[in-house]
């Protein structure tokens, strides 16, 4: 995966069926990158669901939270839909997975992301990261501990 | 991973409070999975007896379980009233019907002072306790409900009766 201290590199990918988002347009918001294998797997539901419950902690760090995986616009629009949820996830569908390689974390036998969080600045530096074992939730008690430590070397 | 907020006066705690075994629940009174490790936590707690104390602590995910937060807050309302944990039983008893007027149907059922009741509900510091009690599982690495720790310890293996049971006796 990218190391810390990286420039996240920019890409741009579509969020809803009509609607894209480039990652340098968020430039001045600190923002969490998770990757995750697919939509419809029961620990990816569990991990989604638990970061849809904590956008307003993540707010306080001036953060947004942004989820990627190889699953289509569609499959995300009824996985969103489905579970609530009010944060973007991204569809690295075409060419498959590119976005995914590019950070150095994609599984080339399942052909999905593997399960992988970044934490970058208002610079777009990437300040964390981490590699979760592709069954386990994460948790955010990394993220928020990154944050924080950001927080304070900021001030 | 460790709980990062110890145990203290602000707790509902059930037990001998100074037990050997501390075992804290952060759960969603309207997560199934929670529904089903209620009677074994019961059965548990009557196995080991003042060998443990039990504590639970709010982490309702309210976007997948949109009554679990006014359960919550129906509990937290009845621990005004010293009856959290009959709150706590009769909510997990009833998890499919958990609006408003079932909950206040559980107070009156309990014995609370029901006016007081549905006064306390909308008492802000119940709300705040409740996202304290989130935002503390959050940092202590709570990743799903249930989620159980032991002696500040993350309890990451089977919580089923047989399991659980043997690992806390050999505490």
């Amino acid at each position: 995966m990218l190391a810390i201290g990286t420039k996240a590199p920019d890409f741009e990918l579509n969020s809803t069926p009509d609607q894209k988002l480039k990652l340098s347009e968020l430039k001045g918001k600190r923002i969490i990158l998770a990757f995750y294998p697919a939509d419809w797997s029961p620990v990816c539901g569990d991990q989604m669901a638990l970061y849809n419950e904590m956008l307003k902690y993540f707010h306080k760090y001036n953060a947004e939270l942004i989820g990627i995986s190889v699953d289509s616009k569609w499959c995300h629009m009824a996985f969103a839909q489905d579970r609530k949820l009010h944060f973007p996830i991204l569809a690295d569908y075409e060419p498959k997975g590119a976005i995914s390689k590019l950070y150095s974390v994609y599984d080339d036998v399942e052909g999905q992301s593997k399960r992988a969080l970044f934490v970058l600045d208002e610079e777009g530096i990437i300040r964390w990261n981490y590699l979760s074992p592709v069954g386990m939730n994460p948790g955010a008690d990394g993220i928020l501990d990154a944050l924080e430590i950001m927080s304070n070397v900021k001030s | 991973m460790n709980l990062k907020i110890a145990v203290n006066n602000n707790d509902h705690i059930q037990g001998n409070l100074s037990a050997s075994i501390e075992l804290v629940e952060y759960g969603d009174y309207q997560c199934p999975h929670c529904g089903h490790a209620y009677p074994i936590v019961k059965s548990l707690q009557k196995k080991l007896g003042d060998k443990v104390k039990f504590i639970f602590r709010n982490f309702p995910l309210q976007e997948i379980h949109p009554d679990a937060v006014n359960a919550a807050i129906a509990a937290e309302a009845a621990a005004l009233q010293n009856k959290f944990w009959e709150m706590h039983d009769i909510v997990f008893e009833h998890q499919n019907h958990l609006d408003s007027k079932h909950l206040i149907a559980y107070a009156e059922k309990i014995g609370l002072n029901v006016a007081q009741f549905e006064n306390d509900f909308t008492n802000e510091t119940l709300i705040q306790k409740i996202e304290h009690d989130f935002e503390g599982g959050i940092r202590s690495g709570v990743n799903g409900t249930p989620s159980f720790f032991v002696n500040g310890l993350k309890y990451q293996n089977s919580w089923e009766e047989e399991p659980f049971l043997n690992y806390l006796s050999s505490i």
